[in-house]
Parts: C-alpha cells; structure tokens; sequence
C-alpha cells in the first residue's frame, strides 16, 4: 500500500498510475493495432484485458511497460508523459512495473532463484538485503523444492509461477501479466489468481491480459474488452 | 537437489559462463599480441643497435691530410696530429703511419708500393671526449690556423643516416604495433555483436527488468576484456620466449651484432595483456551500447 501512495503522492497532478488519452499504437508501416484507446487505471486497481486472439492485448501491455511507443495520443505512467521520458529514466521507470510475459521469458541459463533474483540485481540490492525474500516468494508460488531447477526442466505451469515470482519481487508498482493462466489447469489457474489478489491487497495496480472467461468471472473484476484494436467495454473500476 | 539454502547462494554471472571460453577467439587475440610484441622487441633492439652505432661515430673523427709542395706527408700528419690534440674536447689525435694509409687506400689502388712518389694523403684519427665532444668546425678551424690543408670527417653525414634509418624503424614499428591493435579491437567487436546476436533474449530481459544500456554493454566489455587480458598473457608469453631463444642465439656473433635484444627488453611485453584487455573493453562497450541501443 505504501508504494502507491509514495507514487500517487509524488505526482499528485495525475492520481492514475495508467493513463491512455485517445492511444493508436501500430507495428512499422502496419495498420493501426490498437484504435484511439481511452482509460485509466487507479492505484490499487485490478482490471482484465479481454480479446479475441490478435486484438492487440499484448500491444497494450507492451505500451506500458514501454517496449512500444504509441504512434498518436498521450500516455501517462505514473503522471509523466512518455514520451517525455528521457532515455536513462526508462530503467528506472521499468524497474517500478513487473511483467508476466506471455512467453515467460526466463533465462535458461540460470536457475529459478537467479530468474527470480534478476530484478533485484538490476536494481543493485546486494544479495544479503534479498536472499532470505526470494527464498520465501518461491515458496510462496509453491516452487520450495525448485529453487535450484533451471526452466528448461520445469513445467509450464511451474514456469508461470517462477515468471509470477520474478515479476512481483521487486514489490513493482503495477504488475502486467500476459496469458498468466495460459499453461495451467483450471485448478491451478484459480491458485495464480488468488496470488494475485493477494498482491492487490498490499497495493500493487494489477493489469491482466487473458482469453480466460472462467478466470475472469471468479475474480468478479472490471474488464476491458479489446475488439480488433478498439476498446469496446470499460470496466467499473477503470472509468475513462 | 538438497535443501536449498538461500545463505549459500552466490548471484550466477548474468551472461552465459559457456559463451567466456571461445578458443578460436583467445587464438587470435593472443596471436596479435605475439606479433605485437615482437615487433616492439624489434624497435627497442634496432634502436638499441642505432645507438650503439652512433655511440662509436660520436667519440671519433677523422682528418685528412693533404700535404703542401714543400712539406712531407709525414711532416704535415704530425703538425696536424699536434693542431688538433690542443682542441678543448679531443683525448687523443694520432697520425696513422704511411702504411695504415695505404692499407686504408690499397683496395682501390692496389699495391701502391711502386706508387712510392704520390702523394697520398695522411689520416690523423682523433678520440673525442664522448661528453664534450670537439665540433667539426672546431677542428677545422684549428687546422686552419696552421695553415694546414685538411677535410675533417666527423662522421656526421654517417650518424645523420643512421638516426634516419632508425627513425624509420620506430615509425614503422610504431604503425604495425597501431595496425595490429586496431586490427584486434576490430575482431572483439567482431566477437561482440556476435555475442550479443547470439544473447539476444538475455540483453531484451536485461533491458526490459530496468538494466540501464551501459550496465548491459558492461558485462560484455568484462567479458571480452578478460579473454583479451588471458589471451595477452599466452601472447606476450610466447614473445618473451621467443625474445629469450633470439638472445641466447645471438651470442656474441650472432644475431646479436644486428639485433642486440637485451634481457630487460623482455619486461617491455608485461604490460601487453592490459593492453589487450583495454583495447577489447574499449571496443566491446562502444559496439555493445550501439547495437543495444539499435535493438531497444
Ligand atoms: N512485433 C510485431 N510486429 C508486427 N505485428 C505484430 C507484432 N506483434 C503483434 N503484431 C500484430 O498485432 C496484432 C495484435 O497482436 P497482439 O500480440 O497484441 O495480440 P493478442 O491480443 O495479444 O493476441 P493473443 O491472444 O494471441 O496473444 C496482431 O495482428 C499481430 O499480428
Ligand atoms: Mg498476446
């Protein structure tokens, strides 16, 4: 809870954590991926991003975790304007938003509690001031006896875990997650949810970008639907 | 796969350790050491050699004596002999003997024994003092002064040439050394995209988790400096051997005479693998942020 009224309370011109102001986004010379996208997102938000398959949930997500730029209207992270960030603020604005990323993007050669340790790395804790956390959020997504194990030997949904747990550890901001349910049975995927409400309790803004109804139904949270680019539903919480 | 305990668990380097142990790389880049050094090896001996040279022409010079109509040869070496020993900064001034000169003068003239009445002209060999030398004009002037018909051969035009030929050692020996060096910054940056092709995922997950640029193309110029400072050491190694073998062959007659390599010249190779290793750190940050840069 902390973080978000630290974050809110330093921009307080702009409380949302996530804003789109008229957003088009589009690969190279490709038509427009995402259409004239308006929302928010409010500090210890939860919202779904719902869509067919190639609506562009993934775009969206890249935008904010600035892996894409748009190519019209205004996005705010955390009430600056991206793209008036200067190159080496970006780190440390990546640094504030975890990511689940629809193919996990683990590093092979390294085992789950280095995958997991990365973010902190990066950000130059020493390893004394974390080891003991990481040990403990493994356990936490149920990968105890794991640790060790390096992702070519785990299961998928072993692997969604450990990208849960890279994804959380350095308590981001927001927290993206693509497909997070993607590789796991039903069983599982309502665990994954549970942590993720678990982590929006202690405050964390959570953004989820899913094909799971199910999912979607028993967490009972706002959705933003995703039509061939267009944003056609806005959930309660995320008025625009 | 024991308990895992987080107190033992030491940070795994970020990028692959597999990707470290590139042979064929560490072959090159200590080959181009080797070439390096040798040719350092080489500049320091020719100077060595030149030096030497100049050394023997500074301490000595030599006059010619052209005897006039109502002197004898003889006569006018020693008046000149006599002349020049006054000169502030000459040791010694000694006339040669007729024989000398004609030693001296036989391989153009043959036998000039039966050329009994030329008149050949009588060399006065003078030992300068090798800290205040005597000038040529000097010892013109003094020869001068006793009238004497004389041509002073300081051997400057010979030292002239000799600094000549050793400049241009040096300056060939510096662009080689510059060649060579270029040529292996080149072949890390070669490595370092390569490397960074090849680490593709791991530089985007880097980047995307808040690395800033220069802390990724840090780990790459770690990386290849390293390689460079190891494949220094083989390089640099094997050049001080072969420097060693080139001074015990050398001997006294050997190549010596030519190439005088002394045993302190090996030392001037330990600075090559921190050389290397600067020359690759340089090379793989500034070709490691480009393309990270490109790649973002
Ligand atoms: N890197 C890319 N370059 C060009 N086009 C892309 C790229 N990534 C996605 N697209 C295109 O953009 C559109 C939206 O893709 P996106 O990945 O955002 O969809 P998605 O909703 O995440 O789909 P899925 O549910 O299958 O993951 C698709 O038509 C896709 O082909
Ligand atoms: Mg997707």
């Amino acid at each position: 809870m902390s973080r978000n009224t630290h974050a809110a309370g330093a921009f307080d011109a702009d409380p949302a954590v996530v804003r789109f102001d008229d957003v088009s986004m589009r690969y190279g010379r490709a038509p427009e991926t995402l259409k004239d996208l308006t929302f928010s997102l409010a500090p210890g938000s939860f919202h779904f991003v719902t869509g067919a398959s190639g609506a562009g949930k993934t775009s969206l997500l890249k935008l904010i975790f600035l892996a894409a730029r748009p190519s019209k209207g205004l996005l705010h992270l955390f009430g600056q304007d991206v793209s008036a960030i200067a190159p080496r603020e970006q780190p440390f604005l990546r640094r504030r938003i975890g990511v689940v990323y629809q193919e996990f993007k683990l590093l092979e050669h390294l085992s789950a509690f280095d995958n997991t340790a990365l973010p902190l790395r990066i950000a130059g804790r020493k390893p004394e001031s974390y080891r003991q956390d990481v040990a403990e959020l493994l356990a936490w997504v149920g990968l105890r006896s794991r640790m060790h194990a390096m992702p070519a030997t785990l299961a998928g949904g072993e692997k969604q875990r450990l990208a849960i747990a890279r994804a959380v550890v350095n308590r981001p901001d927001i927290l993206l997650a693509d497909e997070p349910t993607g590789n796991v049975d039903h069983e599982m995927g309502l665990r994954i949810l549970r942590l993720f409400v678990e982590l929006n309790r202690l405050g964390t803004t959570i953004l989820i970008a899913t094909h799971d109804q199910d999912l979607v139904a028993a967490s009972g949270m706002p959705v933003l639907h995703l039509d061939e680019g267009r944003l056609t539903q806005l959930g309660a919480g995320g008025e625009a | 796969m024991s308990e895992f305990d987080a107190e033992r668990w030491r940070p795994a380097p970020f990028l692959p350790e597999a990707d470290a142990k590139d042979g064929s790389l560490i072959f090159v880049v200590a080959t181009l050491c080797f070439l390096a050094c040798l040719t350092l090896l080489a500049v320091l001996a020719a100077d060595r050699a030149a030096r030497g040279w100049t050394g023997h022409l500074t301490n000595e010079a030599t006059i010619i004596v052209r005897p006039k109509a109502n002197e004898t040869p003889d006569g006018a070496a020693a008046r000149a002999a006599e002349a020049l020993a006054g000169v502030p900064g000459v040791v010694e001034a000694r006339a040669l003997e007729k024989e000398k000169a004609e030693a001296l003068i036989a391989p153009w003239l043959g036998d000039a024994a039966d050329l009994e009445d030329l008149p050949i002209p009588r060399l006065v060999s003078v030992l300068l003092d090798p800290e205040t030398p005597a000038t040529g004009e000097a010892l013109d002037r003094a020869l001068k002064a006793q009238g004497l018909d004389a041509i002073v051969d300081d051997h400057s035009v010979w030292m002239k040439d000799i600094e000549r030929a050793a400049g241009t050692a040096r300056v060939i020996g510096g662009a080689v050394f510059a060649l060579i060096a270029i040529a292996a910054g080149a072949v890390v940056a070669f490595a370092t995209r390569a490397g960074l092709a090849a680490r593709r995922e791991v530089v985007e997950v880097l980047h995307l988790s808040g690395a800033e640029d220069g802390f990724i193309a840090g780990l790459f110029q770690i990386r290849f400096a390293r390689m460079a400072a190891t494949a220094g050491l083989f390089g640099a190694g094997a050049a001080a051997i072969m420097g060693a073998v080139l001074r015990f062959a050398g001997g006294g007659d050997g190549l010596t005479p030519v190439l005088p390599i002394a045993w302190i010249d090996l030392l001037a190779v330990a600075p090559a693998p921190l050389a290397a290793a600067a020359v690759a750190a340089v090379s793989a940050r500034l070709t490691a942020l480009a393309l990270i840069r490109d790649m973002m």
